[in-house]
């Protein structure tokens, strides 16, 4: 059909402003049509050079700024760099704080997921699940803020324990919220999973297989996605997670709709998680007395979580003194992104949205 | 399994290995910078060892010298290993192993960046998170903030 | 700070009312109801200040302020979280593709003066150093009932700057406006 019309490339730019690319990121964009020939991320917009400011911060200092990183899952955050201190410096957490900890992770997991839920309905132009998920979320983020007062960045973990215990009525709130999100889940699922739009629009579009995806470095439900069985809580076990009962979320197919399948798996594996600890929780102290100007020996330690978006690493070099030598913050979202341009071409511009929504990344992650 | 990395290693490329030593029950080896993609290649592709996942690439500035780490796992495994380059810091240089692994890319793209090592080989080796007329690499450890 | 209604005087007749005002204070009052603000959330406080606030709990849509993607469209510009080096270029951009008459709130410590980070070398330290700011909201981040007092504040600011403009001459006029 194009033997006698001449057609040309078209190059367009969308962002780094834009409602679909979740924050500040820019892709240059090559078409042939409607179809995508090239995909060029361009990040770096909000590179805001945290591993230079961690070295011009002390240990304790730098906690409030693991929190904007990945701005919608801090509890994880924090919890990758403390327990980076912890293993260096050989410090030793009390049990109560443990189970606190794996607590606040995973609601945490669960509010950061039911964005992606409510993000993924607005990219495809649904804009009802936006509301559904964020009304759930601010029950998380109610019980988050009568713990240590922040709803959003909350600097809650330190070296060695917890900052707060959790108060009065927590108890009850937290179970009464997990039987709320229970039922509202089978809401989610009429309103967007079992939506035939929303499959027609998912399904096969942007396939990864394991192999790729593992040689790419991918990780989390991102990975799982494509039949990986790779979860940093059970193949490196940190914290409680090995005292409790839960399942890894798979799904075999490696499109976008297994990869957000096993998102909304993860919630549902993440309330078991939390009604758990909830029961089993003992009483105890919350934190182990460790200095404000904490001084860590020579040396280096890698420590690594399952956050909500992969596998979240932190390599901390200490020279002796109070402040790290080197820090470097090997951020999940930035090594998935760098699998979008082959996960793009052949497919048009509205699937890139869907592929670009169904990776779940968050800029501050990226660029750091 | 250290044991079978480390003495595979060093049977197929014996100049390679400079050190080895075991940091948090992980092997770490300290090669010679030219050795580094053979080592990888056949860290990857070798029956037993198959360490499929690169986890992290890194680089620190040590100020007589620039050091770049990388972190492999086997995912079937759980097998660690952990492969460390020194390079000279005047003209860092080393080969890229975006042919072995595709997500060591965008992850030499960041250390070229903010380190300033050169990765030969690379296929588009051009600065990722900062502007691209942005002068100098800010980790290193002599970098000025310009006002 | 006394406000004046936007209505001076109503003369009850039989079968209605007269209202007469002027035609400054009802355009006024038409913008100030229906803020449509520009959709400029870059980092952390895009999430608590544009999401949260536009979301079930705190409804913006309530006071009539809309989200549009484009500038082009939008009378408000929030903007909210880190504002890098790379970055800015875009948002005086941004801002100039905007329609007057416009307003810029900044929230967060970072669009205010370059928050937590302000000293890297990679961030501008506030924003107000490209474009002109009406309103700062404080916070890291801001609450979003501390966005929606913003948003108060400056319609008062709005209010305030038509009631300004009959004592002045054509000149002053334009610079306020």
């Amino acid at each position: 059909m194009s033997s006698r019309i001449r057609t040309e490339l078209v190059e367009i730019n969308m962002g780094p402003q834009h409602p679909s690319t979740h924050g500040v990121l820019r892709l240059e964009v090559s078409l042939d049509g409607e179809v995508i020939v090239d995909l060029k991320p361009d990040v770096g917009y909000l590179h805001r050079g945290i591993e230079k400011l961690a070295e011009m911060r002390t240990y304790v200092q730098f906690i409030p700024i693991t929190d904007r990183l990945d701005y919608l899952s801090s509890m994880l955050q924090n919890a990758a760099y403390v327990g980076a201190i912890e293993k260096l410096g050989q410090i030793e957490v009390p049990e109560r704080a443990e189970y606190i900890r794996v607590i606040m992770m995973e609601l945490n997991r669960i509010a950061s997921h039911l964005i992606f839920y409510g993000a993924m309905g607005l990219d495809l132009g649904a804009t009802t699940p936006f509301l559904y998920g964020m009304r759930e979320r601010e029950d998380i983020l109610d019980l988050f803020e009568m713990t240590c007062g922040a709803r959003l960045t909350y600097n809650y973990f330190r070296p060695g324990g917890v900052a707060a215990d959790l108060p009065a009525g927590f108890y009850q709130k937290a179970k009464s919220y997990i039987k709320k999100q229970r039922e509202r889940l089978a809401e989610y699922d009429d309103l967007l999973t079992n939506n035939q739009i929303f499959i027609a629009r998912m399904r096969g579009v942007g396939v990864i297989s394991a192999e790729e995806a593992i040689n790419y470095s991918m990780s989390g439900p991102t990975l799982r996605g494509s039949g990986v069985a790779y979860d940093v809580r059970k193949a490196d076990p940190y914290s409680v997670y090995d005292k409790l009962d839960w399942d890894v979320a798979t799904r075999p197919e490696g499109d976008s709709l297994a990869r957000y399948l096993v998102r909304m798996q993860e919630i549902r594996e993440s309330l078991r998680i939390v009604e758990q600890a909830l029961d089993i929780m003992p009483p105890g102290k919350l934190q182990y007395k460790t200095p404000l100007r904490l001084k860590l020996p020579e040396g280096e330690v890698y420590h690594h979580i399952e956050s909500s978006r992969g596998d979240l690493g932190v390599y901390l070099v200490s020279d002796g003194s109070d402040k790290p030598y080197r820090l470097k913050w090997r951020a999940p979202s930035f090594i998935n992104l760098g699998a979008l341009s082959r996960l793009a071409k052949g497919w048009k511009i509205a699937d890139l949205v869907a592929i670009l929504g169904s990776f779940d990344i968050v800029l501050g992650e990226v660029d750091r | 399994m250290s044991e079978t990395t480390e003495s595979t290693v060093r049977k197929a490329f014996p100049e390679a290995v400079l050190d080895a030593s075991e940091i948090d029950g992980v092997l770490n080896l300290k090669l010679a910078a030219n050795f580094l993609l053979d080592v990888c290649r056949l860290l990857y592709s070798h029956d037993d060892l198959s360490f499929d996942y690169l986890a992290d690439i890194t680089a620190i500035d040590w100020r007589d010298r620039i050091e770049v780490v990388y972190r492999l796992t086997n995912l079937a495994t759980n097998a660690k290993v952990v492969l460390r380059v020194d390079l000279d810091r005047n003209d860092p240089q080393v080969e890229s192993v975006s042919s072995v692994w595709k997500g060591a890319e965008w992850q030499e793209r960041e250390v070229y960046d903010l380190m300033g090592v050169r990765f030969i080989g690379h296929p588009d080796l051009r600065r990722i998170l900062l502007p691209e007329d942005w002068e100098g690499h800010p980790l290193r450890k002599d970098y000025v903030i310009p006002d | 700070m006394e406000i004046e209604k936007p209505f001076d005087y109503i003369e009850r007749i039989p079968g209605g009312a007269i209202i007469t005002t002027t035609v400054d204070k009802v355009l006024e009052w038409g913008r100030e109801c229906s803020l449509w603000y520009f959709h400029f959330g870059l980092a952390c406080c895009a999430i608590e200040v544009l999401m949260a606030a536009g979301a079930a709990r705190f409804d913006l849509d309530r006071f009539g302020m809309m989200f549009r993607a484009t500038p082009r469209q939008s009378d408000l510009m929030i903007v909210a979280g880190t504002v890098t080096k790379k970055m800015a270029p875009r948002v005086k951009r941004l801002y100039d593709q905007m329609a007057d008459p416009k307003y810029v709130i900044a929230t967060g410590s970072c669009a205010n003066a370059g928050g937590p980070f302000a000293d890297s070398y990679a961030v501008l330290k506030g924003v107000d150093l490209i474009i002109p700011v009406d309103v700062y909201v404080p916070g890291c981040p801001p609450r979003p009932e501390a966005l929606i007092y913003g948003v108060q504040k400056l319609k008062e600011k709005m209010r305030s700057q038509v009631a300004k403009k009959h004592n002045l001459s054509e000149e002053e006029n334009k610079a306020n406006v």
